[in-house]
């Protein structure tokens, strides 16, 4: 356990570190979604309708921008091979990175989600249940995303690659997490969508960081 | 089993074999194809409420179930390769990867010129298109990254390794899609849950897949000697080979 506590530690203080690095996600977050009202209508109407759908888009593409960041600096500086032979079994390390960059990337977007809730008009009940799907969706994305950045580590551009083979698989999330948020404004109960959201983190946080560390394997071979 | 799988897998043996085998199953494939085709478009009568232009049905339906089912044998395929190390199967899954996506083009291409008279649409943000349509998505990120990486068998086994994921996925995908349709819109789609089929129209739809079955099959055979061949560039069968095909 001692080298998971490690490699999280050793990624947030990077991550302060470089502080204006880590912060991009989230404001590329904001700038998308303040651009929105700008592309279609700043009428409150036309915003309550696609609100959901907006925050969740910008949270799956600010994921996605910082996802490569989690292995690729430690692929340049050759610290990923040391975690590759260490005796540690591979996908607790890859467990803890995720949780490190959901922990730099994630998290933010929960604090923003007041300001962004109140820019595109959602209505104040559905704050927490905003809250709860990022809080339960983010972890995922993270998660999914270590696969996709374990194929393409190695690659020189890896860039446009990784967004065709992660996007995809973020379908499910973004359907009930979007959904979730657009029942909670209409004033509907979302502990369905909740409910299967928490599932999907579930099983991404059990299945992922074994399929990442073979991906892993795999490009690093 | 273990050893004639191991003499069929080797690759000079697998070439000899498949070079004897392609063009027999291509034959095939055009005879049922044809019959299958003379079936649907000539035979078969015209359906009571969608006149002539469901018989799109006799090729879409059977794109639709290859896209399924090309993406389970290349996962199959790269999960035997990942766990015993197997070259053959590496090829088969590389080999299987465009021929899937190609079908599953197929699939949404003839599904939206279907859903222009019936739907009065090309397009339909229908649960099953939709799922197609990812599934294509993920058809091209396997591809994608096998043609990204320039080691061939780390490329093969990253493109497995994701199409494996794929597969995970693909209920879990289709099934969200699937719920959020229903959410969405009203009963579009309650028109595919047709009336059982008249055997007319089963027989050549059965026929169709047959014949896309044999198709698949005699094109990955034709595809996966191909890359046999230039994997095995500098092994020995196949410099023999070339110098036989040579003198001739």
């Amino acid at each position: 356990m001692s080298a998971f506590a490690a490699i999280v530690r050793r990624d947030l203080i990077l991550a302060v570190r470089h502080r204006a690095e880590a912060a991009n996600p989230l404001l590329f977050f904001l700038v998308v979604v303040s651009l929105v009202p700008l592309g279609l209508s700043p009428r409150r109407e036309v915003l309550a309708l696609i609100a959901p759908g907006v925050v969740w888009i910008g949270a799956l593409l600010a994921t996605l921008l910082s996802l490569e960041r989690m292995f690729r600096t430690d692929f340049e500086d050759g610290s990923l091979e040391l975690m590759l032979v260490s005796p540690r079994p591979l996908p607790l390390i890859v467990l803890a990175k995720i949780l490190a960059h959901w922990l730099v990337t994630g998290l933010p977007l929960l604090a923003a989600a007041p300001l962004i809730a109140l820019l595109l008009g959602l209505p104040a009940g559905s704050l927490p249940v905003l809250l709860a799907t990022l809080a339960l969706g983010t972890p995922a994305l993270s998660a999914v995303g270590s696969i996709g950045v374990a194929l393409t580590v190695g690659l020189r551009r890896g860039g446009m690659l990784l967004s065709l083979l992660v996007l995809p698989l973020y379908v499910p999330v973004l359907v009930f997490a979007a959904s979730a948020v657009a029942a909670a404004a209409d004033g509907l109960p979302a502990s369905g969508q909740l409910y299967v959201l928490g599932a999907l983190a579930a099983l991404s946080f059990s299945l992922a960081p074994a399929a990442a560390a073979a991906a892993l394997r795999i490009s690093m071979s | 089993m273990w050893a004639f799988l191991h003499r069929f897998a080797s690759p000079p043996h697998f070439y000899r074999l498949s070079g004897r085998m392609a063009p027999w199953l291509g034959w095939a494939c055009l005879g049922t194809m044809l019959g299958g085709l003379y079936g649907g478009l000539v035979a078969a009568p015209p359906d009571y409420q969608q006149g002539e232009s469901y018989r799109i049905i006799f090729v879409h339906v059977p794109s639709a179930w290859m896209s399924l089912f090309i993406y389970v044998v290349m996962a199959g395929a790269s999960a035997v390769a990942l766990v015993w190390r197997m070259k053959l199967a590496e090829v088969v899954a590389v080999a299987s990867a465009p021929v899937g996506a190609s079908f599953t083009f197929l699939a949404l291409v003839t599904g939206s010129l279907w859903g222009k008279p019936m739907w009065g649409t090309y397009w339909v943000w229908d649960a099953r298109l939709t799922s197609e349509l990812i599934l294509l998505f993920l058809y091209f990120g396997v591809i994608g990254l096998h043609s990204a990486i320039e080691d061939r068998r780390t490329a093969s086994r990253a493109a497995g390794l994701f199409a494996i994921i794929g597969v995970v996925n693909i209920p879990i995908i289709h099934f969200s899609v699937e719920w959020w349709s229903t959410l969405h819109q009203g009963p579009t789609v309650t028109k595919l849950s047709a009336p059982s089929i008249h055997l007319s129209m089963l027989v050549p739809l059965l026929l169709m897949a047959v014949a896309f079955k044999l198709f698949y099959v005699t094109v990955l055979l034709m595809r996966a000697r191909c890359e046999v061949l230039e994997r095995e560039r500098n092994a020995g069968w196949v410099r023999a080979l070339i110098a036989r095909e040579g003198s001739e």
